[in-house]
């Protein structure tokens, strides 16, 4: 961005990324005219456990893989779509973005880098699939810790689903995260916590709380993301290609268990408030630089 | 500590190692490890163990916390970096006995979504480092503590006894939200492979290496202990001759029939992966 502005003028020409499904989305992170769509719909990968349990398939099984370029650099997107199973990981869905992740490292591995990028937009393990859906995402994230050595990994959580259970923990190793105020992230979904815990643990239905908890303004203050961006395709996009820009970071979040440690020993988990932990937390994220808000 | 009152993990890590706190972390942490010879080696053996006095009340037990996910980052990190410099890595052990991951207010505001990240982190680190690493299921492997304790090994290992399971949720919660009964969960289990939290179903799905069977997982005897390290030095040797990725796990005879989605749409995403 060349110039700043206080505030975003209002009816700006402005795409809304969350509104998207999973497929525009990987269409506007790409470089234009370069989508090019793997196992895709009309190759039929669909689950073969949600028949048994009468349930109608889709033929992407929620997933969409896309080749193109970032910035004129080869590219791979993995784009999960929430209106198919609340974006649930099955084993086809899952094994389509670890095949993704598996293929890129293999280039990488031989010399061709291709920039990884995972939208993500699930709540996690599909239960009708629940072994494999488990089991899957330890191979993406298997996948994602070999990838990073070379390239970033980079990943967006727009909203409106977010990212929970076992697919928080594949973000979180991710090179760079990106987020909107709308994005959520997190390993219990509220609900479950209420359920697991009781209501005088958290109360799901209290929508302020939560996202002061685990929405994306509260992830990028505390580090656990890197940039937050308006619900604006170019936008993200332009995040998308700061993110890349930027390289693999020294050490990764995920890899720097003193300094975390250290930090979670300063908290008393009996007055520790989203407030004050942002004075531990804050923008301690990979080599050191602070997070970025772009608009 | 009364013997009667040590969950699985403690007894296990006691048995195949040694006692926790003499060599290895104070008796009071939530991640005990003990360094132990396995056949030639020195290995590491983790185990996540309750912890009564826990700062945070929602992970006393044998679950996976903030801290259980960081020292078991630092646990298995320990072991890649005092390793670094020699050629043979020795082997890792993770004694899998862990119910949940802890559900708390305090839990996600403070990011344990990166604590079990960084146990996921480091496991997947020393096996691609060339550490075997091997998981021992001697209890419950839950959901996300199992992700974080256990299910980036070479070779994963299961005791067929009462108590031992894997599974994504646990059953009550589960048939809550599947508006199903435990009874009727459990019959659909029968049917759909991977809706079991039967090992035997694990084993189907190529995700086992070994079922060890005739073993008491509460109080082994001496033979069984024995058959149980065996298992184990057997699982260390054939992980050195392996991949030090997943792709094990898709090259089983039983994975090749029950996981034949997962191997045909990796096949056809490399067919179009360079465009013709």
């Amino acid at each position: 961005m060349t110039s700043q502005l206080t505030s975003p003028p209002p009816f700006i020409a402005r795409e809304s990324f969350i509104e998207m499904t999973a497929r525009e989305r990987a269409r506007a992170l790409l470089d234009k005219g370069s989508f090019r769509e793997l196992a895709g719909p009309f190759d039929h990968h669909t689950s073969p456990w949600l028949p048994l349990q009468g349930i109608v398939c889709q033929a992407d099984d929620g997933v969409v893989i896309a080749r193109g370029t970032i910035d004129g650099e080869p590219a791979v997107v993995a784009a999960i779509e929430s209106a198919f199973q609340g974006g649930s990981i099955g084993e086809v869905a899952g094994s389509k973005i670890a095949a993704a992740l598996e293929l890129a490292l293999r280039d990488c591995e031989n010399g061709h880098p291709v920039r990884p990028l995972i939208v993500f937009e699930t709540g996690g393990v599909r239960l009708q699939e629940a072994n494999l859906g488990l089991a899957v995402i330890a191979e993406i994230q298997s996948a994602i810790v070999a990838l990073r050595q070379h390239v970033p990994v980079v990943g967006i959580v727009a909203g409106m689903v977010g990212c929970f259970g076992g697919m928080s923990l594949a973000a979180a190793l991710c090179s760079r995260l990106i987020m909107t105020r709308q994005g959520r992230l997190g390993m219990n979904g509220p609900e479950v916590i209420e359920q697991e815990a009781g209501v005088d643990e958290l109360d799901a239905s209290d929508r302020r709380l939560v996202w002061q908890l685990i929405g994306g303004a509260q992830r990028v203050a505390t580090g656990f993301a890197d940039a937050l961006v308006d619900d604006d395709a170019s936008a993200i996009a332009t995040a998308v290609h700061s993110a890349f820009a930027r390289g693999v970071p020294s050490a990764h979040r995920s890899q720097q268990v003193d300094a975390y440690l250290a930090r979670l020993a300063q908290i008393d988990p009996q007055s520790v408030t989203p407030e004050s932990m942002r004075t531990v937390l804050r923008a301690c994220a990979d080599d050191g630089s602070t997070a970025e808000t772009q608009s | 500590m009364n013997d009667a009152t040590l969950t699985r993990g403690q007894r296990w890590l006691r048995a195949l190692a040694g006692e926790a706190g003499t060599c290895g972390t104070p008796s009071s942490s939530p991640v005990a490890h003990v360094d132990a010879q396995l056949a030639g080696d020195l290995a590491r053996f983790i185990a996540v163990v309750p912890d009564a006095e826990n700062r945070f009340a929602r992970a006393r037990e044998n679950v996976v916390g903030l801290e259980q996910g960081w020292l078991l980052a630092r646990a298995v990190r320990e072991v890649i970096e005092s390793d670094a410099a020699s050629e043979r890595r020795r082997p890792i052990v993770a004694i899998v006995d862990v119910k949940s991951q802890a559900y708390g207010y305090r839990e996600e505001m403070l990011g344990i979504h990166l604590a079990c990240a960084a146990a996921v982190d480091a496991y997947a680190c020393a096996r691609q480092a060339g550490h075997p690493v091997v998981a021992l299921i001697v209890g419950p492997a839950m959901s996300g503590a199992f992700l974080a304790h256990g299910y980036q090994a070479n070779r994963i290992l299961a005791l067929d006894a009462p108590g031992t399971m894997v599974h994504a949720m646990g059953k009550d919660a589960a048939a809550r939200v599947t508006r199903r009964s435990v009874e009727a969960l459990d019959a659909l289990g029968e049917t759909i492979t991977p809706m079991s939290y039967s090992l035997s179903a694990i084993a189907k799905l190529g995700l086992l290496d070994r079922l060890i069977d005739n073993v008491d997982a509460d109080s082994p005897n001496d033979e069984q202990i024995a058959r149980v390290r065996q298992a184990l030095i057997e699982a260390v040797a054939s992980a050195r001759q392996g991949p030090r990725d997943l792709s094990h796990r898709l090259a089983s005879d039983a994975a090749k029939t029950t996981r034949a989605a997962s191997i045909d749409v990796r096949r056809r995403i490399a067919e179009q992966w360079n465009a013709c």
